[in-house]
């Protein structure tokens, strides 16, 4: 009979291997689902994996792949600091609006000025609105034990309520004929988080996902805090004992996961998007989560699933409009890709063994 | 299942993946959505306008389509990859593509661009879109007639000028006709949530509204109307037909089919030209579905008579004197309605009450 | 203003129809929970029970039948969560919002050439005389009996939970899994039994939504009511009878938001349509004084080592 093993150690040459396997087996078993769907299933994986990084326009791929990954690497490295330590911020979405609110909100309270301080105002101002959103969680959590899931799930809803709000109201365009959303801060290079080098998508914010990445890798692996919060997560026990203050870890964690969200907000609104609109929000501080755990909630793993989560969505796209396939399909691909990364994993921290029936 | 299928599609696909080169006579065209094309309401019509190009041209035009994208970066990357896959006409039908689209326009002069319900425009960047108020106003003429208990209730989606303008019209021609009429206005707040517009449709029911007007896609209201019985209702964006006779009456249809095939046309000829399009019922962009017998034919003959008349142009749904809300003045006697003002409608007429949420 | 246009009565019934999905999918998750899994995929299962209803009940004409075939297409998409986090040993949080994005997609496919259907009718129970009352006739007894059924099944649990040996069993699972693996109960198996139950439940819902409130298909039709189902479980402190209640304040927010609106109370819109959210965590901080309730092994993955 088939058993599994706890492996004393996390195998690394499987902690490297599994997520090509996994890769791999998403490509057949995606390749039957549109062989199914009656496309052809080479012509659509290649698309999805191959075109947008070597493909004919790959030129111009490539940097929306630096685009798309950026605000979500960025959110999930602020999300893996709290999982890590047991601490369950799902609200980054809510963070991320009230971040972009915040910052575009700041800006565009000096319209038309033109100062070189506006964009550094609009980025602190930015970081401010998502730390004081995730605040409320960490506050309830700390002074009433009330659960952050539900609560930062909770101000989610209503982050969305406040960006209808202010799209039709406080930041409505006032020379926008009456059309919901806020001034368009492309157009307004004071506050324009613009490319830093034409055509390479390289923005204010994928600098900020890169230093994030770099940051939490210090913290976790060098840093007094980031041995706290690993305590805190695997033996919440033994944290106390040594002497962890959780209250403080929890206002730290989701501070920061909430500052770094609005900090993702900000540079999308101020970058990319342009503007605050009712459908501002596209759904990163959700998909994050995701990111977070395939990246094992390690900043360089975050990395990497940044960056496949992108590509999936950008090869995703071009395979809908060239190939006709339903982004249901594209969707469907993306939970069988998630699937196997996660079932694979097992192999990481399992043995599977060959053994004698024992007393079951 | 279908192994035989699988195997011969797989057999397919690797004879076929190296000779995979279009030819380039045909025109391209591509379409941005912003919902599924399943969403049985405004994606759903467009997707409708796209094959109707397929059907009309056949051989001579691709069509290639990407639904759900949202607005913004998202949005911005497909119409380039369009632009970049050889596409020579891109469709992008939702009012947040405004800025991507003239972005993107910029980097591919050669590319037409055209882009529903905004309001800036390029050389190579049109802008369309339907006048639905003069269908609001067939329908308010049909809604001030057959309400009994002078309660109609309106589910409005988020207060934006497109919705505001279509109150205000369907509520002049409705207390044309009825003077005693009232609306009841409920703001649902999404675009959608079929579970939300049902419970706004309940509401509205239950607070004495015996005609529901929606400004949302789904057919929830109609079956919230149906269950309740003596409600009658009207199709949004698509027909709704199955729920005719009763409580469906009428409907307002979006035919995007005669102007995609028209500038389809145009981009194939070579005559295509930067423009903007406003059109109602008169050029078939508006359709009234048909009414039904639930609608006494005096009514249903007078409803007629109101459509023909927007529809050659001889009567405006906004034609003074009429007040704003406020009680000032808006349209002398006679006076009809720039399109500047109603683009951007941010206002109540006079006699309806409640203020728009900002 | 005219708040005199407001019918309590059918206020009350109406609330009742838009608490329905929500208080059977979060039963179902409350089970689940109570054995120690968080399962975050509500949302897919809905879905997905919402297509596979529809589909069923259009083809069969039997909307009953429907119901029965979201039950099952729901456990089935669990099973896929049961064996990422059971068997593999997966994070559940990361499963569960993968359940959702892959059940959003499948529901779709599914669904492709159901948009614009009408589904069959399913009617209103009417006892005579019962149904008749005034008051209590249209609260108590005119509604569907899928209705009648969640509250049947709130009961239910509430009951084998606390009174039966299987719920005590349930009970010891998702506070100590170490403990009751100890005491020779099959972790595992509890907690996957669990798991379906809870697929099942939720597709359920999710087919409550499609069949009878709304009642359509279109795309994505759940609009998120998943989420707001696995925060009543929260809400609920994991109590049957408060996930009840608190289904019905959940729902009641919304329709009586709708109800004043129509009566022209000049509250601004979007403040109201955030209320129910803002409730919730005030009625949360409230409620936190109780520490009793939350399973102490919850989303904690068992592995049976010696």
């Amino acid at each position: 009979m088939i058993r599994l093993e706890k492996r004393p150690q996390p195998s690394r040459v499987w902690s490297m291997a599994t997520p090509l396997v996994a890769v791999l087996a998403t490509m057949i078993a995606g390749g039957l689902l549109f062989a199914a769907l009656g496309k052809n299933p080479v012509e659509a994986i290649r698309t999805i994996f191959w075109d947008p990084l070597f493909g004919e326009f790959a030129f111009y791929y490539r940097p929306q792949l630096l685009v798309k990954g950026a605000p979500l690497v960025l959110i999930a490295i602020g999300l893996s600091l709290g999982f890590r330590a047991g601490i369950w911020n799902i609200g980054a979405e809510g963070q991320y609006i009230m971040g972009a609110i915040c910052g575009a909100g700041a800006g565009l309270a000096f319209y038309p000025a033109d100062s070189a301080l506006i964009f550094p105002l609009m980025v602190v101002a930015g970081a401010l609105g998502g730390w004081a959103w995730a605040m409320i969680p960490a506050v309830l959590k700390t002074r009433f034990g009330t659960n952050e899931i539900l609560v930062s799930l909770m101000l989610v809803y209503v982050a969305e309520q406040f960006l209808a709000s202010v799209s039709l109201g406080l930041l409505k365009n006032p020379e926008g004929f009456g059309f919901p959303g806020s001034r368009n801060l492309q157009s307004w290079d004071a506050a324009h988080n613009a490319e830093l080098i034409t055509g390479t998508g390289m923005h204010w914010g994928v600098v900020a996902a890169l230093i994030a990445v770099i940051f939490a890798y210090v913290l976790l692996n060098r840093h007094m805090l980031g041995y706290h919060i690993r305590l805190s997560g695997e033996a919440p026990r033994a944290a106390r004992f040594a002497g962890v203050n959780p209250t403080r870890l929890v206002l730290f964690c989701l501070g920061t996961s909430g500052a770094l969200a609005g900090l993702a907000g900000l540079f999308e609104v101020s970058g990319p998007s342009g503007q605050i609109s009712i459908d501002f929000n596209v759904g990163y501080g959700f998909t994050a989560i995701i990111v977070a755990f395939l990246g094992r909630l390690h900043p360089v793993g975050i990395l990497l699933a940044g960056g496949l989560m992108a590509l999936t969505y950008i090869g995703g796209d071009i395979a809908q409009s060239n190939m006709g396939l339903p982004s249901a399909a594209i969707q469907v691909f993306q939970g069988m890709l998630l699937f196997f990364l996660l079932a694979l994993d097992l192999l990481t921290n399992f043995r599977i063994a060959l053994s004698k029936p024992e007393v079951v | 299942m279908k192994l035989n299928k699988l195997l011969t599609s797989a057999a397919v696909a690797f004879g076929l993946a190296t000779g995979a080169v279009a030819a380039d006579d045909k025109t391209k065209v591509g379409f941005v959505y912003v919902g599924p094309v399943g969403d049985g309401g405004w994606t759903y019509e467009h997707d409708q306008g796209r094959k109707a190009v397929v059907e009309e041209f056949g051989d001579k035009v691709e069509t290639v389509y990407v639904e759900n994208v949202a607005e913004g970066p998202d949005a911005e990357r497909v119409m380039t990859q369009m632009a970049l896959e050889g596409a020579d006409l891109i469709f992008t039908t939702s009012f947040g593509y405004m800025d991507p689209t003239i972005n993107v326009a910029k980097k591919f002069p050669n590319v037409k661009f055209e882009h529903a319900t905004g309001y800036k425009r390029a050389d190579n960047v049109s802008t369309y879109s339907a006048r639905f108020y003069e269908g609001r106003a067939v329908q308010g003429h049909i809604a001030g007639q057959m309400t009994e208990s002078n309660i109609i209730g309106y589910i409005g989606s988020y207060p934006i000028p497109e919705v505001i303008r279509g109150i205000n019209s369907a509520y002049l021609h409705a207390k044309e006709v009825n003077p005693d009429v009232q609306f009841k206005i409920v703001w649902a707040f999404t675009w959608f949530d079929p579970a939300k517009e049902a419970d706004a449709a309940k509401v509205l029911i239950e607070q004495g509204a015996d005609v529901i007007l929606q400004h949302t896609d789904s057919t929830a209201p109609q079956a919230a109307a149906q269950a309740a019985g003596n409600v009658i209702t009207f199709g949004q964006a698509s027909d709704m037909a199955e729920y005719g006779p009763k409580p469906r009456v009428s409907s307002i249809i979006d035919d995007w089919a005669p102007y995609y095939i028209a500038r389809t046309k145009a981009v194939m000829d070579g005559t295509w030209e930067s423009s903007d399009t406003w059109d109602g019922i008169g050029a078939g962009m508006v359709k009234i579905g048909e009414i039904s017998d639930a609608v006494p034919a005096e009514i249903k003959a007078s409803a007629l008579a109101l459509k023909a008349s927007l529809a050659d142009g001889s009567y405006h749904a906004f034609t003074g004197p009429i007040k704003k809300q406020d009680g000032s003045d808006w349209l002398a006697d006679g006076e009809t309605a720039d399109d500047g003002t109603l683009a951007g409608m941010n206002f109540y007429v006079e006699g309806l009450e409640g203020d728009i949420p900002q | 203003m005219d708040l005199s246009a407001i019918n309590p009565v059918l206020l009350v019934a109406s609330l009742m129809v838009a608490a329905t999905p929500i208080l059977i999918a979060a039963i179902g998750e409350l089970v689940v929970e109570k054995s120690g899994v968080l399962n975050l995929g509500v949302e897919g299962m809905m879905i997905t029970g919402a297509i596979a209803g529809f589909a069923t009940a259009v083809e069969t004409g039997s909307p009953l039948l429907g119901f029965f075939a979201a039950a099952f297409a729901g456990a089935a998409l669990s099973v896929l969560f049961g064996f990422l986090t059971q068997i593999a040993q997966a994070n559940q949080v990361a499963s569960g919002l993968a359940l959702t994005l892959f059940g959003l997609g499948l529901s779709a496919l599914m669904g492709q050439s159901y948009v614009g259907v009408k589904p069959p009718q399913m009617s209103d129970i009417h006892i005579p005389v019962l149904s008749d009352l005034p008051v209590v006739g249209p609260i108590l007894f005119g509604h569907d009996i899928i209705l009648y059924f969640g509250i049947a099944l709130t009961a239910a649990v509430w009951a084998l939970l606390k009174f039966s040996r299987a719920g005590l069993v349930l009970r010891a699972v998702g506070e100590n899994h170490d403990a009751a693996h100890a005491l020779g109960y099959k972790v595992i198996r509890i907690r996957l039994m669990a798991i379906l139950f809870g697929g099942a439940c939720a597709g359920i819902g999710g087919a409550y939504i499609s069949l009878i409130r709304v009642p359509q298909w279109t795309e994505g039709m759940t609009a998120g009511v998943g989420w707001i189902a696995l925060a009543l479980v929260v809400f609920a402190s994991w109590k049957p009878w408060r996930a009840l209640l608190g289904a019905y304040l959940f729902g009641g927010v919304t329709v009586v938001q709708l109800n004043l609106q129509a009566a022209g109370v000049a509250i601004p819109v979007e403040y109201l349509a955030m209320s129910p959210y803002v409730i919730t965590i005030i009625v949360l901080v409230i409620l936190s004084a109780d520490k009793s309730s939350a399973p102490a092994a919850l989303g904690r993955n068992f592995h049976a080592s010696r």
